[in-house]
């Protein structure tokens, strides 16, 4: 039906994983004159690929998931420019080059940059985060002459960072602000597991430790940091990951309300008519109950790009991400999480079903309500689990004594894996005869 | 603490070039035979043999022993041996020279047909004369190697995935098969029944990766054989025709290829360094469906004309006539071809395409061996000299010289994807009647790319995973590396019911679209 709407012209900022969604889905579905601009790369690739192609396990042309004539046999037209100019009035981009471009609808899918906190010194050579393409082609420049390095942010940029830079060599310290990695998301004994995995790998993690200072050479370049404690880390390196932040500064003087991000409404629509904003860069005003309005991950990108297409293709449809799943590895240990598991749970509303394997690198924690036991979330460390089964127990408020039986339908792991549905089941009597108690 | 820790890598450094100085004298020590001919062959392979043996193990020790278990692919694409760089040419070059020596110029090797061989040949006489009662020849010598390879490079492997059971578990299987049923068993059995005439012993080796199972020499050698004649023409036939479907059908071909099959096990264990070279593109595939069909074609037109002469020559040796025989094959591509396009041709369009062509082909070879041939003459050629060809042009040349010579080149399973004569028979019911499958774990693909890099027949993992869709690809031979190497634990394989096996879905899961 909607191919017989009238041609219009698309136009994307940004080919990271929400704009080229809504692109694909976009042209599956329509006959629209569709254009990605990019300043960073001229084609999509896996950001969160990045890190295998410092380690070697792939090189870059790997992390493209398509064949470069792709986008050409789908009319999808790819430009190179960087954008200094939305003027909405003529509904044209303004480019670096010169050149302008006109659209009759805006996609504002420009992703976020690294955030730096006014650390003295971080503005030095050899201080970087880890985001865009070149920020990876500038760390492989600097990296023939790093022996040492160190990273501050305990957060999953850092911790990548840490495993890259150990898989070609580098004595790394790791300063993290928190008690424990990561330990807004992950609760003690995961992230406790995590501290200790992070060691034995030959990283100098420390912990309850910030960023002072950074010192500088002659040549203008780090060579160490101080931290709070007056410690002076010789480090020929310094990766600041402590978070990104929507890369919005080429909107400051167009007519866009803008926040922290883009600011957009449920349906993904910006106060400007005919723009709106996805992914990492968009600032939901009213956030689905539960979720954070900026959420900078893969998947809601990916979800804002699919809904998207459809408001665009003439079926205005509002942005309604199904149940919060993530997922991540932390050098060995894979992490995946479904549904909503509390740091710090209020006993009445949640408590939790801990199971962690005596010796090896291994927990499941699935988190429910005290009163009616249905099930509210999961967090697992070294074990895999199936989302459709997740995702269908959350939806139908799945009692816990039911997931329990049926917990090996839930299992991912590869065949002839160890299991350890008796474990866990023993656990949740002991804890309901406790809950009874 | 830092220097305790530079010391103990000095340490290992030093250890893995002594390791590594141990193994490759012990090569050396083997290659000089082909320089000097030895005075004692037993103490030059059993001191050989030793030091390569040990100088690996404990270089593989050293390597992976080391380090926490987990996914062992840093620095593959920096490494001149594993990313097509100067050391992957040389050993390409080497493995290559190696292969074209074994073919055609054994005497390079010390081969001597009419006399005592000398040289690396001579080497293995004393092994020879143990597992079979005569002097080593060079396919002793190439046979010994393999197995070698694979048992090494095996238990490399399972260092390397220490942490993970199915790879161990699948490993050990081909490590058995290869030592046992490739290697050991046809030997003794050789050695037992020195009178009966040469026939194929190694049980695992069906037609038509054994293209000559079916000829008339080698079917008038079974079927003089005695009860081990007997029973290893009714146990090729069964395996054929009940054994293999039934087995794919539960868990894909990956019983055999992965499990089983020898070139398989070579892939696996030594082509294993190499496996990310395989192309993924598009076009490589496309040229992948025609090969592996046409080699379909050819194989089965072949086999059925020699069997068609076989029963013209031999009208007493067999319970049928050539006409019945005929009437049979025609019957049966004519229900397959019926089955697949009244079934499948929906869902599975290009696939089936692809295989009704072929059949449609075949069928009208068989009908036309029928009505213009002579005794001899198929179709006006002579159809041992078609065998011929393919058993040199595609045995010999394609799976030795290019399958294994090029591992460094083309990656492990060049052979395997473009020449085996069985990846169309299994693809094809793997793809449309079998209970295997990838499964995609919902949402969870981050399109990083590694499962399709080290997927070693060149499928395009990720083009699936990122779709939320399983992967049912006739290719696939089961490793089970892009599900070891996800990061996000995203790949399964599985055997499963066959509804919903193809899930084509507008949007991963996640969405509430």
């Amino acid at each position: 039906m909607s191919k017989n709407t009238p041609k219009k012209s698309i136009v994307i900022i940004g080919n990271g994983i929400s704009g080229i969604t809504a692109a694909r889905h976009i042209r599956k579905q329509s006959d629209h004159t569709i254009t990605i601009i990019s300043e960073e790369t001229p084609y999509f690739f896996s950001r969160t690929a990045l890190m295998y192609v410092y380690m070697g396990h792939m090189r870059f042309e790997h992390t493209q998931p398509y064949e470069n004539d792709f986008w050409e046999k789908n009319k999808i037209n790819l430009r190179s420019e960087r954008v200094t100019q939305v003027v909405n009035k003529k509904q044209i981009l303004e480019f670096e080059t010169g050149a302008t471009l006109a659209y009759d609808i805006l996609i504002i899918a420009s992703g976020s940059k690294p955030n730096k906190l006014g650390w003295p010194g971080q503005d030095l050579k050899a201080v970087q985060g880890l985001y865009h393409k070149q920020d990876l082609d500038t760390l492989e420049s600097w990296s023939p002459t790093i022996q040492s390095a160190t990273l501050v942010g305990g957060g999953l940029i850092g911790i990548e960072l840490a495993e890259m830079l150990h898989s070609r060599g580098k004595k790394v310290h790791f300063l993290v602000r928190e008690s424990s990695f990561w330990n807004k998301v992950l609760p003690p004994e995961e992230s406790e597991m995590i501290n200790q995995h992070i060691r034995a790998h030959g990283i100098d993690l420390q912990l309850e430790t910030e960023l002072k200072a950074i010192e500088s050479n002659e040549e203008g370049r780090a060579k160490g940091v101080i931290t709070h404690k007056g410690d002076r880390i010789e480090s020929q390196w310094v990766g600041l990951t402590v978070g990104v932040t929507p890369n919005i500064d080429f909107l400051k003087n167009s007519d866009l309300a803008l926040g922290r991000g883009v600011k957009v409404n449920s349906y993904l629509e910006t106060n400007l008519p005919n723009i709106y904003a996805i992914g990492d860069c968009a600032e939901q005003m009213e956030p689905v109950s539960g979720r954070r309005s900026i959420e900078a991950v893969w998947y809601t990108g990916r979800m804002m790009g699919e809904t998207l297409a459809q408001t665009v293709v003439g079926n205005k449809t509002k942005y309604a991400p199904g149940h919060w799943f993530n997922s991540a590895k932390f050098f060995d240990i894979e992490y995946q999480t479904y549904g909503n598991v509390s740091i710090e749970p209020n006993p009445e509303e949640e408590h939790h079903l801990f199971w962690k394997h005596s010796n090896k690198n291994q927990s499941i924690r699935l988190s429910f309500n005290p009163t009616t036991l249905e099930l509210l979330g999961c967090i697992s460390m070294g074990i895999r689990l199936r989302h459709s089964i997740f995702d269908q127990w959350l939806t139908d408020k799945e009692p816990m004594d039911r997931v329990i039986q049926y917990f090996n339908q839930a299992n991912f792991d590869p065949e002839f894996y160890p299991t350890y549905e008796k474990e866990l089941s023993l656990e949740w009597e002991l804890s309901k005869a406790k809950l009874i108690l | 603490m830092g220097t305790l820790k530079s010391k103990i890598n000095i340490m290992i450094l030093t250890q893995k070039k002594g390791s590594l100085i141990l193994g490759s004298s012990g090569f050396l020590l083997l290659l000089s035979s082909l320089f000097f001919s030895p005075q004692d062959e037993l103490l030059l392979l059993v001191a050989s043999m030793l030091m390569m043996v040990s100088g690996s193990l404990l270089y593989f020790k050293k390597v992976y022993g080391s380090s926490l278990a987990g996914i062992k692919n840093d620095g593959v694409w920096f490494n001149a041996l594993t990313a097509e760089g100067i050391w992957g040419w040389a050993l390409g070059i080497a493995l290559t020279g190696f292969y074209v020596a074994i073919y055609w110029f054994p005497e390079v090797l010390g081969f001597n047909t009419n006399g005592t061989s000398t040289g690396l040949v001579q080497v293995f006489d004393p092994l020879s004369y143990a597992l079979n009662g005569n002097a080593a020849t060079q396919w002793f010598l190439y046979g010994t190697l393999y197995t070698t390879a694979i048992l090494l490079f095996g238990v490399k492997f399972i260092w390397k995935y220490r942490h993970n059971r199915y790879q161990i578990i699948r490993t050990l299987s081909v490590m058995f098969f290869q030592l046992c049923f490739a290697f050991l068993i046809p030997e003794i059995l050789g050695k037992l029944n020195p009178e009966t005439p040469y026939f194929a012993k190694d049980l695992k080796n069906m037609w038509p990766l054994n293209y000559y199972f079916l000829d008339q020499w080698h079917l008038k050698n079974m079927l003089n054989g005695g009860n081990l004649g007997l029973f290893f023409l009714t146990f090729g036939l069964a395996l054929m025709f009940i054994i293999s479907p039934i087995l794919t059908y539960l868990y894909g071909k990956r019983w055999y290829c992965s499990w089983v099959c020898g070139c398989g096990a070579l892939a696996e264990t030594a082509g294993d360094p190499f496996r990310q070279l395989s192309s993924k593109k598009i076009s490589v595939w496309k040229f992948e469906r025609w090969m592996i069909h046409v080699v379909l074609v050819f194989i089965s037109v072949t086999t059925i004309a020699v069997l068609w002469s076989f029963l013209s020559s031999n009208s007493t040796m067999s319970w049928f006539s050539r006409e019945q025989f005929i009437g049979g094959i025609v019957i049966f591509i004519l229900v397959v071809m019926a089955l697949l396009f009244f079934w499948k041709t929906g869902a599975l369009s290009k696939d089936a395409k692809y295989s009704l062509l072929s059949l449609g082909i075949i069928l009208i070879a068989v009908l036309s061996i029928q009505a213009f041939s002579g005794e001899k003459n198929i179709l006006f050629i002579n159809s041992y000299k078609l065998q011929k060809w393919y058993g040199f042009g595609v045995g010999a040349a394609f799976s030795g010289v290019l399958g294994v010579g090029f591992y460094p080149i083309l990656g492990s399973r060049v052979w395997c994807r473009f020449g085996c004569p069985m990846a169309a028979i299994l693809g094809l019911q793997q793809r449309l009647l079998s209970r295997f499958r990838i499964t995609t774990n919902g949402g969870q693909c981050i399109s990083c790319g590694n499962c399709s890099t080290y997927c070693e027949m060149g499928i395009d993992v990720r083009a699936y995973a990122q779709r939320g869709e399983n992967i049912v690809r006739s290719s696939c031979v089961g490793c089970g590396i892009c599900s070891a190497v996800c990061p996000r634990g995203v790949l399964k394989l599985e055997n499963d019911r066959l509804e919903n096996r193809i899930n084509s879905e507008n949007y991963p899961l996640g969405n509430t679209l």
